[in-house]
């Protein structure tokens, strides 16, 4: 049987509450106060945390900031670090709104790292490099659509919790990556075990001057696609149909089974996606035992985005600001960049607690 | 005989699948009842590595086994408190303020181990090991199965005693239906979110148990990131048992031998990467699913918080 779990926060009670609670504009300041208040609020509780392990949280995050957002190199490796993460939004966004629990996209990703890693440089060798760089995108997403294919069925046709398959395929598709490279991928030239390397200027295209990849505008792109597609089309309306209640879209007529799969496949694939854009575009090759766990921390940022496709994009800049200024201020401040994980941690709770206050307070007002 | 049937080498491998078992035996035993209740704990993974590090640092700081089990089970129990409250009495998603739990404990726990540990990696002595007489001297089975630290006598024990709660005490009943029909639980005058409140605590002690287990007996040490996923199999556990304890146990012990393999096998000098034997028992699972998934039943009101009056 299935959780049915729809993702409490959905974006559609925010137009009601904006009616009750008056003009457009103090609606609009309300939503703001709502995402930078747990936002302020979990700064703090973080920066008592640093302070009890002996470190100056303003010095902190203000290196964070330096480090992520405002210096020239800095900004571009954050620039960079979101093309991959946005990919996984989309891929998120797509299940989630579908009320699809899609907790495998790290092995998703793995695996779509690994077939782009292993394609492109052989392809590249026989072909034009940008026919190799297309070709190697669109196998990445077949493999992952592939591999999310026995929970789709499972969840489809038999009702199986998606939960603990995609857990569960996640798993496999972790070690399965580190066998291929291993066993199979394996670069003959080098002793170190890693895929063969796709020369640098084969890669993705940096943009103008900078070191940024153009990986970034295909994220970009991905995001907000996948947001029209949820919000403006008929295809997008059925999805959600499904995701809100799945009895309802079964006597509406809707082909949930097929439905279900098409989501998996879809956001299975955009998760393949985000691997190939970090194999092609930064990193040239995978390395054994290499697993970024981008997917984990990728699911709190769309949540506090509220599945809407453009704040997920703001809150992957923030993911990525952190998790660049992080490793910065985890050489030279000692400060282990795990910490980047409990700050989102606690902006995650706390905003929940925020939104949870915030509704009763309005429900109270109503009755 | 020797090699790879020698008797030393299959009683080192089955020992190691027991203590490879018994911290997912203790997750999926406590994951088992919140999931009976209700309450799909997705926390349980953040859960494990708070009480493997607090258990580690009882143990070490205390200079007792004993206190270290005790400081995992209670910092377990303190993390699924958070959940109680947001999830419980709140009604706030599960599965966000899960991750969201795993996440920041995952992170605080490898923060504080950074600045406390990080330079010295202290290591705890070897466990003290409890033999059972008799059963002890069996060739081949006696060292596996019976000369452990008590701690896994006591988590193959709960199978039974969690069998007999939910089979034949009021408290099992009351959990059942506060998963299945918890409106039905509340019109019989019994409170929902209390019975629910008890399951997640409970879990949550027997999951920082099962983390305390892994650091202080399984590994001797904590490092970060310790529990690597064992509370995700706790999870996979308890959802393949549909509510019986005894498939637990076997579920366990299946992915126990194959963990222990792994190393079993290096050590025979046998050189299989250890990532295909790892994909052994998620393959066999998948399959399982495959072949049996038409039959897979979970409580009704799984994930739904209760909200009284509410449709």
């Amino acid at each position: 049987m299935s959780v049915d779990t729809a993702p409490e926060m959905s974006p559609d009670l925010e137009a009601t509450e904006a009616v009750e609670t008056g003009g457009l504009g103090q609606a609009i300041l309300h939503r703001t106060l709502l995402t930078v208040g747990p936002i302020v609020i979990a700064l703090v509780i973080a920066g008592l945390i640093l302070v009890t392990v002996g470190v100056d949280p303003l010095a902190y995050y203000g290196y964070v900031i330096q480090r992520g957002l405002l210096s020239p190199t800095g900004i571009q490796q954050t620039l960079t670090r979101m093309a991959p993460m946005l990919f996984l939004a989309a891929g998120l966004i797509v299940a989630f709104r579908a009320g699809i629990w899609n907790l495998g996209v790290d092995g998703q990703f793995l695996l779509g790292a690994v077939t782009s890693a292993a394609a492109a440089p052989l392809l590249a060798m026989v072909m034009p490099a940008w026919l190799a760089v297309v070709i190697a995108f669109v196998m990445c997403t077949i493999v992952a659509m592939a591999w999310s294919l026995v929970p789709a069925l499972l969840k489809a046709y038999h009702g199986v919790n998606e939960i603990i398959t995609t857990l569960m395929m996640t798993f496999l598709g972790i070690s399965l990556a580190n066998v291929l490279v291993k066993l199979v991928f394996l670069d003959p030239g080098t002793t170190v075990p890693q895929t063969r390397t796709l020369p640098v200027e084969d890669r993705l295209p940096r943009l103008f001057d900078t070191t940024i990849s153009s990986g970034l505008i295909l994220g970009l792109i991905a995001v907000i696609a996948v947001h029209l597609m949820m919000t403006r089309t008929s295809f997008g309306l059925k999805l959600r149909v499904v995701g809100a209640n799945p009895r309802a879209a079964v006597h509406a007529g809707l082909g949930v089974p097929w439905l279900t799969i098409g989501v998996f496949a879809l956001s299975a694939g955009l998760a393949g996606l985000a691997g190939a854009v970090d194999v092609l575009g930064v990193q040239g090759n995978v390395r054994a035992d290499w697993n970024p766990a981008y997917g984990l921390a990728v699911i709190p940022m769309v949540f506090l985005a509220r599945l809407n496709g453009f704040a997920s994009i703001a809150f992957v800049l923030l993911l990525s600001v952190l998790s660049i200024g992080g490793e910065s201020a985890a050489r030279r401040i000692g400060v282990p960049n795990h910490f980047t994980l409990v700050l989102i941690a606690i902006v995650l709770i706390v905003l929940a607690i925020v939104e949870y206050v915030d509704h009763r307070y309005l429900s109270a007002r109503r009755a | 005989m020797t090699g790879l049937f020698s008797d030393v080498f299959l009683s080192a491998l089955l020992f190691g699948a027991v203590t490879a078992a018994v911290p997912l035996l203790l997750a999926g035993l406590g994951e088992q009842m919140s999931e009976k209740a209700g309450v799909l704990n997705i926390g349980i993974e953040g859960m494990m590595i708070a009480g493997a590090y607090f258990g580690f640092l009882a143990a070490f700081s205390f200079e007792s086994l004993w206190l270290g089990f005790a400081g995992g089970a209670a910092a377990g129990a303190v993390v699924s408190l958070v959940m109680v409250l947001l999830c419980v009495r709140l009604g706030l998603n599960q599965i966000v303020i899960g991750i969201g739990l795993t996440l920041g404990l995952e992170g605080l726990t490898a923060l504080l181990h950074h600045v406390q540990f990080s330079r010295t990696y202290p290591r705890l002595p070897a466990a003290d090991i409890a033999s059972i007489p008799l059963l002890a001297d069996i060739p081949i089975v006696g060292p596996a199965f019976f000369q452990h630290n008590p701690v896994v006598y006591l988590a193959v024990l709960l199978v039974p005693v969690m069998v007999f709660i939910y089979r034949r005490t009021q408290l099992g009943l009351n959990l059942q239906a506060a998963g299945d029909k918890p409106a039905a639980l509340d019109i019989a005058g019994v409170d929902v979110v209390r019975t629910r409140t008890v399951a997640v605590l409970t879990t949550g002690a027997l999951a920082g148990l099962g983390g305390a287990y892994l650091a202080n007996v399984g590994a001797g040490i904590f490092v970060p990131f310790i529990t690597n996923g064992a509370g995700f199999l706790g999870i996979v556990l308890a959802m393949l048992a549909r509510g019986r304890p005894l498939w637990v146990l076997f579920g366990a012990l299946l992915f126990g031998v194959s963990l222990s393999l792994t190393t079993a096998l290096q050590v025979a000098g046998i050189n299989i990467p250890t990532d295909v034997i790892q994909m052994i028992p998620f393959l066999a699972v998948m399959i399982m699913l495959v072949i049996f998934g038409r039959q897979s039943s979970l409580p009704a009101a799984l994930g739904i918080p209760y909200e009284r009056g509410a449709r």
